[in-house]
C-alpha cells in the first residue's frame, strides 16, 4: 500500500465505524514508542492504542461491536505530538481506511495521506451524533464521498472537509507525490543552485 | 512588497506548483536519525532510487542510545539492529553520520544548531516534531513522516501547502526563575495545543530579543507542543555570533556575505500576520504542566483549575483547586532536545551546587550532545551534579521518552525538563510526568517535591 508508486484514485470510502472519543489523543497513545524499536512497519496493528487498551478493557479498540471497523470517528486534535508515521501505518494495518474527527494534527494528517488514508473534518455537532450512532448501532454503514465531503450513515447526513490539495490528490490518485517530485528534477536541481548557502555565498 | 521570513524562505525553495496544487517544496537541509528512517531507505530500493542530494542529508543516533553504557554492540538487539542499518544505509548513501562512539554525536536538535549545520534563511526537514527547535536561528524547519522522508531522500523535495503566520510578541524582563520554558508553557497554555495547527509561529519582541539562541530554541523546540508545525525568531546578531566558527558555518569572507543575506531573509518590519498575539513576559512565574498535555500547565502560586471529569486529573492524582507546589517525585530528569543544552546544565548547577538529591529521588542529567557534555564538563559541571547525587550520563534522548533504557517504572513521578507530558511518553503506561525549566527540575530533585525554584535562588549569591 504505502510503496505503491502509482497509487490508484481513492473517491469514496465505505465501511463501519469505530468511535474513539476524546480530544488532544496523541501518537504517543495511538502508537506507544516502545514498538518503534524496529526497523519494518510490520506487525504494528497489534500494538494500536495497546496501553489504552490494556487500562481500559471497554476501549472501543477492544470491543467486538466493532471488530472488521474501518472508519475511525474522532474528536478534536487527533494525531497530535509525535510525527511518528507508525501511529497512521499501525491504524491502516489495523484495517483503518479513513478517518472523520474534528480536526487533526497536520504532521498526522499529512502521514495519513501519504498512505493513502483521508482524514475528513466536520464541526463537533455533526461528529458527536456519529459516534452516538456507531456505538448505538456498530453495523451501520458509514459512506465518505472524497470530492464533495458527504458523509453519510443510516439517516445521519453531514459535510465534512479535506485541505483542498489533499482532496484532488485523493481523487486524481496523487496522493503519493514521490514521482512527481522527481518528474522534473532540473527545476529541483535548478532551484538549489540558485540558494546563497548551496552557491557557498 | 513587505513580507515574513516564513514566505522568503518558502518563495526562495518553492520549485514548482505540483498539479495537486501542493507546492513542491526544496529541503535544504535533511537530518536523519535511527527511527523514522530505516522503512524509508526500504521504500527507495524498492523503487530504484537513489539519494538525490547525500550532501545535504546528516545523520546521527539519538532516540535509542542508552546513556549509561553506549558501547556498540547495544545491548538491546533491536536497538543495535537499527543503528547497524543506518550505518548500512548512510555508508551506500554518502551519508555522513555520527554515531555515539564520534565526537559530534547528539540529540538531532542539539548537535544541528552546535555544529552550524542549522543556519538562517535555510528550509529544514527531519522525521522528528521536535525540527521546530532548528527556527531559533531563522530557518522554517518542521518534522515529517516517513513516507516524507522517503520522498525527501529520492528528491530533495516535499509535497506540502504554505502556513500561516502567527507573530508572537513577548515583551518586559522575565524575573530571576522565570526561564524560556516558563514562556513557552505560557504560550502554549494561552493558546492551546491545538492553537497552532495550519500556522508557524513567529516568536518577536524585546524579550525574545534579549533572549540567547539556546533559549531561543526551547521556545523553538516547543511550537509543535502548541500545534504549530514550525517557529521561528528572526536572524539578528545574537544568532550570526552564535554561528560564527562553528564547524559547517560559512568562513572567512563567506561569512560576512551569509550575514548580508541573513539579514534580508529576516521579516520586514511592516510585513503584515495572518494574526498577532501579545504576551507580557513580566506576568509570566516559574511554571509546571500537571497534565496529560503540554497545555495543562500552572504558574506555581496559582491552582489547578478544569473539568474534574478530565481524565488528565484522575491519570495525575490532581484534583481542581490544588497546587503543583508540594508534589512528591521520584525522578528528576535534566535533558533532552528542549533543555539538554550547555546553559540549561549551568542554570540547574547553581541551584545543585551544595546541596544533595533527596534520598527518594532517582535524578538523572543527561548532557544532548556529546559537545554539550565536554564543554560541561570543562567548566566543572558534572563535578556539581555527582557530588549532589545525580547520574551524570552520556548523550541522548534518554528519559524524554520511552525508546531506550531510560524508563520511568509503574506510576512514579518525573519532575522533567523535556518537552512532552502525555500518557506513556515516558516509557510507563502509567508514569507521570511534570514538566517545567531545568532549574525547577533541579530545586525539585534537592526538595524531594515540586517548589518555587525562586526561594532557593534567594540564597545564591547574584
Amino acid at each position: 500500500m504505502t510503496n505503491d508508486q502509482r497509487p490508484s484514485a481513492i473517491r469514496h470510502v465505505e465501511g463501519r465505524g469505530l468511535p474513539v472519543r476524546g480530544h488532544d489523543i496523541d501518537t504517543d497513545r495511538i502508537m506507544p514508542a516502545r514498538f518503534l524499536v524496529a526497523v519494518s512497519f510490520e506487525g504494528l496493528e497489534r500494538h494500536v492504542f495497546e496501553d489504552d487498551r490494556k487500562a481500559d478493557r471497554s476501549h472501543p479498540f477492544n470491543d467486538p461491536r466493532y471488530r472488521g471497523a474501518s472508519i475511525l470517528v474522532v474528536n478534536a486534535n487527533f494525531g497530535c505530538g509525535s510525527s511518528r508515521e507508525h501511529a497512521p501505518q499501525g491504524l491502516a494495518r489495523f484495517g483503518i481506511r479513513a478517518i472523520v474527527g474534528e480536526s487533526f494534527s497536520e504532521i498526522f494528517q499529512g502521514n495519513a495521506a501519504m498512505m493513502g488514508m483521508p482524514c475528513f473534518a466536520a464541526d463537533h455537532d455533526s461528529i458527536e451524533r456519529l459516534q452516538t450512532l456507531v456505538e448505538r448501532t456498530a453495523d451501520v454503514t458509514i459512506a465518505a464521498d472524497v470530492q464533495s465531503g458527504a458523509i453519510t450513515a443510516g439517516a445521519l447526513r453531514f459535510t465534512a472537509t479535506l485541505p483542498p490539495a489533499l482532496r484532488d490528490a485523493f481523487v486524481s490518485g496523487q496522493w503519493n507525490p514521490t514521482a512527481m517530485l522527481l518528474d522534473r528534477f532540473e527545476e529541483v536541481r535548478a532551484v538549489a543552485s540558485r540558494l546563497p548557502y548551496i552557491k557557498g555565498f | 512588497m513587505a513580507e515574513t521570513l516564513f514566505h522568503k524562505v518558502w518563495n526562495a525553495h518553492a520549485v514548482r506548483k505540483l498539479p495537486s496544487g501542493q507546492t513542491q517544496l526544496f529541503v535544504g537541509l535533511h537530518l536523519i536519525h535511527e527511527v523514522t528512517t530505516p522503512q524509508a531507505f526500504d521504500m527507495l530500493r524498492q523503487q530504484g532510487w537513489r539519494v538525490a542530494f547525500p550532501e545535504r542529508t546528516f545523520a546521527t543516533i539519538d532516540h535509542i542510545v542508552p546513556t549509561s553504557a553506549q558501547r556498540r554492540p547495544f545491548l538491546d538487539v533491536m536497538a543495535e539492529e537499527m543503528a547497524s542499518s543506518l550505518e548500512r544505509n548512510c555508508r551506500d548513501a554518502g551519508i555522513p553520520l555520527w554515531t555515539p562512539d564520534q565526537d559530534e554525536q547528539g540529540i538531532v536538535h542539539v548537535i544541528g544548531p552546535e555544529l552550524g549545520l542549522t543556519q538562517p534563511g535555510m528550509t529544514i526537514a527531519c522525521g522528528d516534531s521536535h525540527t521546530s527547535t532548528h527556527g531559533a536561528l531563522g530557518a522554517i524547519a518542521f518534522g515529517i513522516g516517513t513516507s516524507q522522508v522517503r520522498d525527501v531522500l529520492a528528491s530533495q523535495c516535499l509535497a506540502l501547502d504554505p502556513l500561516k503566520v502567527r507573530r508572537i510578541d513577548v515583551n518586559g524582563s522575565l524575573e530571576p526563575g522565570v526561564y524560556a520554558k516558563d514562556v513557552i508553557l505560557t504560550i502554549i497554555r494561552r493558546l492551546g495545543v491545538q492553537g497552532g495547527v495550519g500556522f508557524a509561529y513567529e516568536y518577536g519582541g524585546a524579550t525574545i530579543d534579549a533572549m540567547t539562541l539556546e533559549e531561543r530554541m526551547t521556545i523553538c523546540n516547543m511550537s509543535i507542543e502548541g500545534g504549530a508545525r514550525a517557529g521561528y525568531v528572526n536572524p539578528d546578531d545574537t544568532t550570526f555570533a552564535y554561528l560564527r566558527g562553528r564547524p559547517f558555518a560559512p568562513q572567512g569572507d563567506a561569512f560576512d556575505r551569509a550575514v548580508a543575506w541573513w539579514r534580508q531573509i529576516a521579516s520586514d518590519r511592516h510585513a503584515t500576520y495572518d494574526d498577532r498575539v501579545t504576551v507580557d513576559a513580566t506576568a509570566i512565574e516559574p511554571t509546571v504542566t500537571w497534565g496529560i498535555n503540554p497545555g495543562q500547565s500552572v504558574g506555581v502560586s496559582e491552582t489547578i483549575a478544569g473539568d474534574p471529569q478530565d481524565e488528565a486529573f484522575a491519570f495525575m492524582g490532581f484534583r481542581p483547586g490544588a497546587r503543583v507546589t508540594g508534589t512528591r517525585i521520584d525522578v528528576a530528569f535534566i535533558g533532552s532536545c528542549t533543555n539538554g543544552r550547555l546553559s540549561d546544565l549551568e542554570e540547574a548547577a547553581r541551584i545543585v551546587k551544595g546541596h544533595r538529591v533527596a534520598p527518594h529521588v532517582k535524578a538523572l542529567v543527561v548532557p544532548g550532545s556529546k559537545g554539550v557534555s565536554r564543554a560541561a564538563e570543562a567548566r566543572g559541571l558534572h563535578h556539581v551534579f555527582l557530588d549532589a547525587g545525580f547520574e551524570w550520563r552520556g548523550a541522548g534522548c534518554s528519559m524524554c521518552l520511552g525508546m531506550n533504557p531510560d524508563r520511568l517504572e509503574g506510576q512514579q513521578t518525573c519532575a522533567s525538563s523535556s518537552n512532552r507530558n502525555f500518557k506513556g511518553r515516558q516509557g510507563s503506561p502509567t508514569g507521570r510526568t511534570l514538566l517545567m525549566s531545568p532549574a525547577m527540575v533541579a530545586a525539585a530533585a534537592i526538595a524531594g517535591e515540586v517548589v518555587d525554584v525562586r526561594t532557593m535562588l534567594d540564597a545564591i549569591p547574584a
